[in-house]
Formats: structure tokens, C-alpha cells, sequence
């Protein structure tokens, strides 16, 4: 039955699923970045969330906070590189926004997504259209705050299509950021992988919370 | 995870390839290093009460970033993945490790990757009371024009800047001197690259870029950064003058009479062989300019595995630069007598 709203244990479990989800899409990952940058973005990201799933089970989860920013604090330590620093950053920032919530709910998912793209964007410097992560997070972000007084199965099945159509977009631009911008206009066509990454994290959490 | 090895590159694990090559490093430090946390090394011998110099990046360039501590060079590295930058835990590991009480300068190349996890680990440092400064490296002439400067990468010019930041941390007392002096080399050097054949990523065996075999990629960064453009195969010492013309072109003021450092560097297959005759093809348009060498380096230390290409860095010295170079040195990556 769909979820109006998580508990901590539940966030816990939908963050296990949307680690087990980017751990299956390795191949997917590494091949969308194969095509942009030098291939390891899916390796990174698969190592990342390894962690991510062993700190969860580590322990008890304190809070609803905690258990976003102990994904963020694993990943940025697993990882390193651009992409243990963006989606470190992403999931710590975003659950910083949680602090003191005792529920997950619509309004909740956009207070996480807001202070987790504003966290990679002043932290990467990326903005909108630069074939980065942020051309998925931030229209997901949006379209979180449009829909943050609707039922969280609603909400989070228009912003997991938001983060997809801006993944889509991605594809026609010329990245700004990172190897792909050796490419130049050769990029077009592609989607920027770690946009990819964002669309997998998010279609996991709507599939855990409409499931 | 594919376990093919198509590079045919001598190793164990392909995923374990920077834990492997740092546990090697600390051995090749004979017992002047030691690992310290997760993946940095540190001298053991350090000068009480100085400002720290603290280098670091992605693994799979060796020797640098991290063949670059020693005496009167680095006093620790923070190590990353291959060709990936440290987590910021680790840059806090080895900057709690340098930190003598009077602050920690770091020192390293100005990529997306290395500029986020160091300026975390510099927000983690600081949450602890260690003083962090940085000076990033951004020698790439070709990555962006001089207007851009900020843009540019960081490549082979790392390492006079990392000897004369070294020397520097040896004789300085103050954190703000130790920055002045490093900035000061950072601003005094240009590095223009270039590249005949690619490197190999050795968890894939996949080539780190595409180029093809009658061409070669003037201002090629070590990553494959486009730079200028490809140029037709030629000889040594019309490549010499041309990336020689590059460096002159770009906002460093060479005058008759300045002295310099000038650094032949291997990417990292290009033979010595190599790099001898284009020293021997750059030296006397140098000397036309009326542009005295004061040190030549000649070798392979800013690499990416197999990559074939070369680059000249040059460090224009002043005084106080060269006195500072003038001090002897010793790492595994650069030592000078």
C-alpha cells in the first residue's frame, strides 16, 4: 500500500533499496559515463553505496536526518573524487534540512532535495544546463516544492518524473564540468551520468514509497 | 566488473591498484614515512613549530602527488583513488598528522575533484582548530586562456612549485609566509603539454582518451583535455619550438637575462631518449631569448600510466625563489643535491 509518510526505519529501508538499485545499474552507469568521461563513475558510485548500505545496518538509525546524512557521509568516504564530494554533500545537506522531523512526508522530501542541490551547487559551482547531476536534482527540487502540500505517493511520482525529463535534457547540452567538457559539442546525444545516478536514487524512493 | 587486462599492466587486483601502489611507497620510503589513517603518508622527521605543507590527489600519476613528500619537499600526501581525489576524511587524516601548531598549506592541482575534498577537509580541519590554507596549481597554459587563469588545470609545473613551497616550509616560520612564497611559484610557472598516445584506466584496461596515430595533441592536458588542437606528427625540434612558442605567447614575462627552471617531463612511455633530444631542441631557442637555464629536469614524474606525450614546465626565478631552490631536496619523485 502506498505510504503517506515514512518513519525512520522506513527512510532506512527506502535508502537500502536506492543503494541495491544503483549497485544493479553499475553496468548502465559506467557505460553512461564510458560514453562522456573516463568510464568509472558507475564503480565509484557502486563502492559508495556498498558502504552507504553497511554504515545503515550498522547500527540502530537515530533519526530520519541521520540516516540521510550517514548515506552522505559514507559515500563522500568510499568515494572520494567529484562524485563521493557532490553526492556526499547532496545527502548530508539534504538531511540536514530533516533535522528534528519525526516523519517523512511530501513537505519533507522537498525541504531534502532543496538543501541538497543548493549544496552541490555552491560546493560544484554547477548550474542548471551544464550536463551535470544538478540538471536532475534541481527541476526534482522544484517540482518537490510545487508539490509539497500533495499526498507523498503523488509527490514523489511527479518529482521522480521531473528528475527523468531533466536527465533527459541533459542529453542536448555541452558539459561545463569534468572530463565531458574535453568533448565539446561531441557530448550531445548523451546524458550526463551522474544525472543517471540521480533518476535511479529517486525512482527508488518512489517505487519504495507508492510499492 | 570485468577482471580483463588488456593494458597488460603488471598488477594484483585492478580495484586495489592505489591501496597496492601507496603500501609500496611507504616501503620505497625506506622508514622516513610512515601511512597514517586510511590512505596518507607523512615524514616522520619534522621540524617542530613550522607551518605545514600538505600535497595530495588521485592516484595512478606517480610518483607524484604523493613521491613528493620528503626533506625540503612535502611533509605529507592525502591519497586518492585511481585517478580520483582524496575524501576529505583522508586530507583530514594526514592534515591532522602535518600539523605542528602553526597551520597547514595545501598544495595541489586545480581539479573539480581535489578543490571539493580538500576545501571540505579544510572545513573538517578548521572545526578542530588546525588553520588551513590553500594555493591551488594551475600551470596548464592551453586549459584556458590567461584571462581564465582560474580555469586552468593543474600539470607538470607541480613540481618546482612543490620544491620551492618545500624549501620554503623548511626555512619559513608563518603559515601566511608559507603561502606567499608557494603562490609566488605557482604565479612564476607555465607549463605547456603534449600528447602522442593515450593512457589506460587500469581497472578497465580502457584507453583514457581517444587519439589517433599520425597526430599529435598540442596543449593536451594529462587527462586528454583538448587544449589546442592536433597537429601532424613532427620532429623533436620543431615540437620543441612550438610548445616553446606556446609558453611565450602566454602572460609569464621571460626576459633577456631571467633565469629559469626548465622541466622536461615524460607523461609517462616517452623515452629519455625522447626528452634529451628535445632539451637538446629547446636549449638553444632558450638561449636566443637571451633566457638562462639555472636548473634542468629532465625526467618522467607527472605521468598517467602508459600516456606518451611530453611537457616543458618553466619556473621563472627571483632571488628569493632562487636561493630557495638552491637547497637541496629528497623525495622519491624529485631529489636535487
Amino acid at each position: 500500500m502506498p505510504k503517506s509518510s515514512l518513519s525512520k526505519d522506513e527512510v532506512k529501508a527506502m535508502l537500502i533499496l536506492s543503494c541495491e538499485r544503483i549497485i544493479a545499474a553499475e553496468p548502465m552507469l559506467s557505460q553512461a559515463d564510458r560514453d562522456l568521461g573516463d568510464g568509472d563513475h558507475g564503480m565509484g558510485m557502486e563502492r559508495g553505496m556498498r558502504a552507504a548500505i553497511e554504515k545503515l545496518n550498522a547500527a540502530e538509525v537515530e533519526s530520519i536526518e541521520k540516516a540521510f546524512s550517514s548515506v552522505g557521509m559514507a559515500m563522500m568516504s568510499s568515494m572520494g573524487g567529484a562524485s563521493g564530494a557532490i553526492f556526499g554533500t547532496f545527502f548530508r545537506n539534504g538531511g540536514k534540512a530533516l533535522n528534528g522531523k519525526e516523519a517523512f512526508d511530501a513537505a519533507g522530501l522537498a525541504d531534502f532535495l532543496k538543501a541538497g542541490v543548493d549544496g552541490v551547487k555552491q560546493r560544484g559551482g554547477a548550474a542548471i544546463g551544464d550536463k551535470t547531476c544538478v540538471d536532475a536534482m534541481e527541476p526534482a527540487a522544484t517540482k518537490a516544492a510545487e508539490v509539497a502540500g500533495q499526498s507523498l505517493p503523488e509527490a514523489i511520482t511527479a518529482v521522480a518524473a521531473a528528475a527523468d525529463a531533466g536527465k533527459e535534457a541533459s542529453k542536448a547540452m555541452v558539459a561545463k564540468f569534468g572530463r565531458a567538457k574535453t568533448l565539446g559539442e561531441a557530448c550531445i546525444g548523451f546524458p550526463d551520468a551522474g544525472a543517471c545516478s540521480v533518476v535511479v536514487i529517486i525512482e527508488a524512493f518512489r517505487d519504495f514509497i507508492v510499492a | 566488473m570485468s577482471q580483463a587486462n588488456p593494458a597488460k599492466k603488471i598488477i594484483n587486483d585492478p580495484l586495489k591498484c592505489a591501496d597496492e601502489l601507496f603500501d609500496g611507497l611507504v616501503l620505497a620510503y625506506d622508514g622516513k614515512a610512515r601511512r597514517v589513517g586510511t590512505r596518507s603518508i607523512v615524514m616522520n622527521d619534522l621540524r617542530p613549530d613550522a607551518p605545514a605543507l600538505l600535497v595530495g590527489g588521485g592516484a595512478g600519476h606517480e610518483p607524484i602527488y604523493h613521491g613528493l613528500i620528503g626533506k625540503g619537499m612535502a611533509d605529507g600526501a592525502a591519497v586518492g583513488e585511481i585517478f580520483a581525489a582524496p575524501p576529505p576524511d583522508i586530507v583530514l587524516e594526514a592534515t591532522q598528522a602535518v600539523n605542528r601548531g602553526k597551520g597547514v598549506l595545501y598544495l595541489y592541482g586545480n581539479y573539480a575533484g581535489d578543490v571539493m575534498n580538500f576545501d571540505i577537509g579544510a572545513e573538517l580541519a578548521e572545526e578542530e582548530g588546525i588553520t588551513v590554507k590553500t594555493v591551488i596549481i594551475a600551470d596548464d597554459v592551453c586549459s584556458a586562456p590567461p584571462s581564465e587563469k582560474g580555469k586552468r588545470r593543474g600539470v607538470a609545473g607541480l613540481v618546482p612549485i612543490t620544491k620551492l613551497a618545500g624549501a620554503a616550509a623548511m626555512t619559513v616560520d608563518t603559515l601566511d609566509e608559507l603561502v606567499r612564497i608557494a603562490q609566488k611559484a605557482c604565479d612564476n610557472t607555465r607549463t605547456v603539454g603534449v600528447s602522442t598516445k593515450p593512457g589506460s584506466i587500469p581497472a578497465t584496461g580502457k584507453p583514457t582518451f581517444e587519439l589517433a596515430d599520425d597526430v599529435i595533441g598540442l596543449g593536451m592536458g594529462i587527462h586528454g583535455e583538448k587544449g589546442v588542437g592536433l597537429i601532424p606528427m613532427c620532429t623533436a625540434d620543431e615540437l620543441a619550438a612550438k610548445i616553446l612558442d606556446l609558453l611565450f605567447a602566454d602572460d609569464l614575462a621571460l626576459n633577456s637575462g631571467d633565469e629559469i627552471v626548465f622541466f622536461v617531463n615524460s607523461l609517462g612511455s616517452t623515452h629519455m631518449m625522447e626528452l634529451l633530444i628535445l632539451l637538446r631542441g629547446a636549449k638553444p631557442i632558450l638561449e636566443a631569448r637571451g633566457i638562462k637555464i639555472h636548473q634542468t629536469i629532465v625526467d618522467n614524474i607527472v605521468t598517467c600510466q602508459e600516456m606518451a606525450g611530453v611537457s616543458f614546465s618553466i619556473t621563472k626565478l627571483d632571488d628569493e625563489l632562487k636561493k630557495l631552490w638552491d637547497l637541496p631536496c629528497e623525495s622519491v619523485g624529485y631529489t636535487k643535491l
